[in-house]
């Protein structure tokens, strides 16, 4: 099934030029007004300062100014580096990315594409970043990246499995692994037999709302889980040896990352796209007007917006785990309040 | 050196060997890590080589001296004014602070002592000179460890106390304020009121600080029982200040000395912790920073009316003789020992500076510790680079 | 590791929240450099000035400066007897008397120990240079900077003489 606005009449080119375009669009306008919002203005106020306040009206062209600035740098590699590895880490990073968004539903019918299984496909692209993270701290021939890359692989593998536990609480309430289908079952559903809400997982599984933010805050090696970057010990960790185009596509993948992310923790968990179904009175995905074409993706962007806002919130808050604490955390604390979680859900599943 | 044992040492000859391609490995065990003189966790320009198996240390040896400016050989050519301008900057957070000892070891010789108003007044700029350079610890302590707003808030409140400093002094880092026999001049109008409100500004950043950072679980897992330091140990050492008093040990110079200064005239009370751990230093110097504004606080009530200077001839001749005079400074305990030949500059000056002896400590403290608790064990020893190499 | 209570982590959250709101409505502890500038205090010490009349060129200051940054030449000069009918009697004329403020440390002896009040401190602090040797203030320029000298502050309450040397 086609996207409505693509109508069948457009050319096969067409559409795809259209898909590459939005795809583009729905992974970089999130990471540019993360940047902007969050990395720019709330940690500057946060910490009693105005921010880059002098690159356009209060700041607003600065991501654009840094963008200039690193692509305009000299292409630099270590001597002993690995020059394919190299150069192929970051892209890996990115690309991990793009293929994460293109399960995310945008609206009724605006989405790249409609897997039935769409869980089962996000959790397993999530973790092409690891490989990318592990190949650019091993390829740098430089000891501090090293230590960073391995740190990271250590905690990103560590951190897959409570978020893939937690999502499978929120996949038995909805009966389906499409992620389309469980906006639909957030939306057109009830709480309890009310459906003045909807039935959004977030109320339903807060527990394993609160278990995948966290996981979700140690896949984007955000502080308090940024051991691989560890600024003040090892200078960026994996990314120590980047710098110019390499670089900015590290920074850019980091921030788009964590909006894909955010967006499909308000798919799972907040209702995604749509608003509960009860207010306009429909009752399945065929009764929705066209114009939710149009508001569903800037539905889906706030509720991004607000997610990211508590990850960037924690991440200038806190100071960071060491790396055995981080793993203690996982595999002690979250895997097994998540497995008890699953259990829960599915005897409330049952007995509802 | 006779810390190490055999097999290290020849592993620390061959590394010096190799001292210009530092990461080549000469030893097939461990990797050789250099926390080199650039880096953002080392105050200044400290190079600690470190021997890591996978994350933990096997061995580490600070190298200092790339800060080293000669301080001792600048101050034989130089007269007692000209020493005081330069001796500032070796621990430059809290600059009143290195003045005083040299002052009153200078005053020492001459027998001469500064009237009561001035020793107040000394006695309020050295609180503030520990204030301004403990906030930024507890700032600088964030970053180290990851937080990365605490540093701001203490820059933020610091501004304040340097405000306050330059409004006396002219200078916000190098105030040159001490003369022999008193100091340069008097204190501005509005100078009482304004450090009061600062000091509840104070307070309230210590407060801020106690929730953001030290009641954060994250923080107390990450320095509690990590780089625990004994009591004899932190003595053998020769360690000073507050890292002293992190380990239990009842020792402040503030109370212990009787030197020409105004702290015995005020109420206040010398704060240990008996764990000798990474919070503890850390908690024992938040509570420091609170007990200096109660100080301040009281300092400012009793100021006494009178002369700031007292009767010294224009050109001032040290008369010969040796004097050591040490104070209980922000860093620790820093001491000089002045000869003088009775000239108008002093033959040599021996200075003794915190930071040097509480590094000495890093070899012992950081075997078997993870690469990580090195950096909260380095925040937490808390040097100043000028201090340590001068 | 325990699972952390959570209160501790929770207040820290507060605390940046708060300031976040703070910063939003009234404002940052920050100004904006360019466009604002904050005042120094009176006794800032941002230059020197020269006030050239005063200057007997004794060299005191050249010789007490730590760095040697103050450079002095002068010759004497016959100038016209005080009382008609006297003796012409001889003053130091100041031909040269630069500062170089690539060396200066700001200490303040050069100020202090002139026994004719012919240096002064100024909070001006605006005269960087791209070129180094441009930091070097000859007598003029030195001159120059009298006219931002302020008034000395008063002094607080308990101070032994009113208004400073």
């Amino acid at each position: 099934m086609n996207a409505a606005v693509l109508s069948a009449d457009l050319a096969y080119w067409a559409q795809s030029l259209l898909r590459v375009l939005g795809g583009l669009v729905a992974v970089l306008l999130p990471a540019g007004t993360i940047v902007y919002l969050f990395l720019f203005k709330m940690m500057s106020f946060m910490q009693s300062r105005l921010g880059p306040m002098e690159a356009g009206p209060y700041g607003s062209m600065q991501l654009f100014a840094e963008v200039g600035k690193w692509l305009q740098k000299e292409d630099i590699y270590p001597a002993r580096a690995d020059k394919f590895l190299f150069k192929i880490a970051p892209l890996i990073v990115l690309a991990s990315t793009f293929l994460l968004v293109a399960v995310v539903p945008f609206g009724p019918d605006a989405w790249f594409t409609d897997f039935e299984a769409g869980v089962f496909y996000m959790l397993a692209v999530s973790s092409v970043s690891v490989l990318g993270i592990l190949i650019a701290g091993w390829s740098s021939a430089n000891k501090y990246s090293l230590l960073g890359g391995l740190r990271a692989a250590g905690q990103l593998i560590a951190y897959e499995l409570p978020m893939v536990l937690a999502v499978v609480g929120v996949v038995i309430q909805a009966g389906t692994m499409n992620m389309q289908g469980i906006v639909v079952a957030q939306n057109a559903g009830s709480m309890f037999g009310w459906d003045g809400l909807g039935n959004p997982y977030v109320l339903t599984q807060f527990v394993g709302f609160v278990i995948f933010m966290i996981a979700v805050q140690a896949e984007l090696t955000q502080t308090p889980f940024d051991m691989p970057i560890a600024e003040s010990e090892l200078v960026s960790g994996y990314m120590t040896e980047y710098s110019g185009f390499r670089f900015l596509i590290f920074f850019i993948g980091e921030f788009a990352t964590a909006g894909v992310f955010s967006m499909i923790a308000s798919v799972l968990f907040l209702g995604g796209w749509a608003v509960p179904f009860s207010w306009f009175g429909w009752t399945n995905l065929n009764d929705i007007d066209n114009w939710m074409n149009v508001a569903g993706p800037l539905i889906l962007f706030t509720k991004m917006v607000v997610l990211s806002f508590i990850i960037m919130w924690v991440r200038f808050s806190f100071p960071r785990f060491r790396e055995d604490q981080l793993q203690r955390f996982a595999w002690k604390v979250l895997i097994p309040v998540s497995l008890v979680n699953i259990m829960l859900t599915a005897i409330f599943k049952v007995a509802f | 050196m006779s810390l190490l044992g055999d097999r290290q040492q020849l592993a620390y000859i061959a590394s010096q060997a190799a001292d210009a391609r530092v990461n080549v490995e000469l030893e097939t065990e461990g990797m050789t890590l250099n926390i080199g003189p650039q880096h953002p966790a080392t105050h200044g320009t400290l190079r600690i080589i470190a021997r890591l198996d996978g994350e933990q240390v096997i061995w580490a040896e600070p190298s200092a001296g790339y800060m080293h400016r000669g301080y001792e050989k600048l101050t034989e050519v130089r007269t007692y004014p000209q020493v005081t301008a330069l001796v500032n900057r070796i621990d430059w957070l809290g600059s009143f602070a290195n003045e005083v000892p040299f002052i009153l070891a200078a005053e020492k010789l001459m027998g001469v002592e500064a009237p009561s108003r001035a020793q107040h007044i000394r006695t309020i700029l050295f609180e503030l000179s520990r204030i301004a350079n403990v906030s930024l610890f507890l700032g600088d302590l964030g970053v180290q460890l990851g937080a990365v707003t605490p540093v701001f808030f203490a820059f933020r409140d610091r501004e304040y106390v340097l405000n306050l400093i330059e409004a006396a002094t002219g200078g916000r880092f190098h105030p040159n304020f001490d003369r022999i026999g008193g100091l340069k001049e008097d204190l501005p109008a509005g100078f009482i009121d304004e450090t009061r409100n600062v000091m509840k500004k104070l307070r309230t950043f210590c407060d801020q600080i106690e929730d953001l950072l030290f009641g954060n679980e994250i923080f107390q897992s990450r320095t509690r029982g990590i780089g625990v330091i004994p009591k004899d140990v932190a003595l053998q050492y020769g360690m000073s200040g507050a890292n002293l008093r992190a380990s239990g040990v009842d020792w402040d110079l503030r109370r212990d000395q009787s030197l020409p200064m105004a702290w015995n005239k005020v109420d206040w009370k010398v704060i240990t912790h008996p764990d000798g751990d990474s919070f503890a230093r850390c908690w024992v110097r938040l509570q420091e920073v609170r007990e200096s504004t109660r100080i301040v606080d009281q300092l400012l009530d009793t100021i006494p009316a009178g002369p700031v200077m007292a009767k010294v001839p224009k050109i001032i001749k040290v008369p010969e003789g040796e004097a050591w005079v040490s104070t209980e400074n922000p860093l620790g305990e820093m001491g000089y020992y002045v000869v003088s030949q009775g000239d108008m500059g002093p033959f040599r000056v021996k200075i003794r500076s915190a930071s040097f002896n509480n590094i000495s400590i890093v070899p012992w403290l950081l075997k078997g510790v993870y690469v990580p608790d090195i950096i909260t064990i380095l925040a937490s020893l808390y040097f100043i680079l000028g201090d340590i190499d001068r | 590791m325990a699972k952390p209570k959570v209160p501790g982590l929770f207040k820290g959250l507060g605390v940046t929240f708060g300031t976040l709101m703070r910063t939003a409505t009234e404002g940052s502890n920050t100004i904006q450099y360019p466009h604002e500038k904050e005042t120094p205090p009176v006794r800032a010490r941002g230059v020197i000035a020269l006030h050239e009349g005063n200057c007997t060129s004794c060299m005191l200051c050249a010789r007490s400066c730590p760095d040697w940054c103050i450079y002095i030449e002068g010759h004497k000069e016959l100038a016209p007897p005080r009382r008609a009918g006297g003796s012409p009697r001889k003053v130091n004329k100041l031909d040269r008397f630069d500062i170089d403020y690539a060396l200066c440390m700001y200490c303040g002896i050069c100020v202090e120990v002139c026994p004719f009040d012919a240096l002064f401190w100024s909070p001006e602090y605006e005269y960087s240079e791209p070129r180094i040797a441009d930091l070097l203030h000859d007598k003029s320029k030195l001159g120059e900077w009298m006219e931002t000298v302020p008034e000395a502050p008063e002094l607080e309450a308990g101070a032994d003489k009113k208004g400073k040397k």
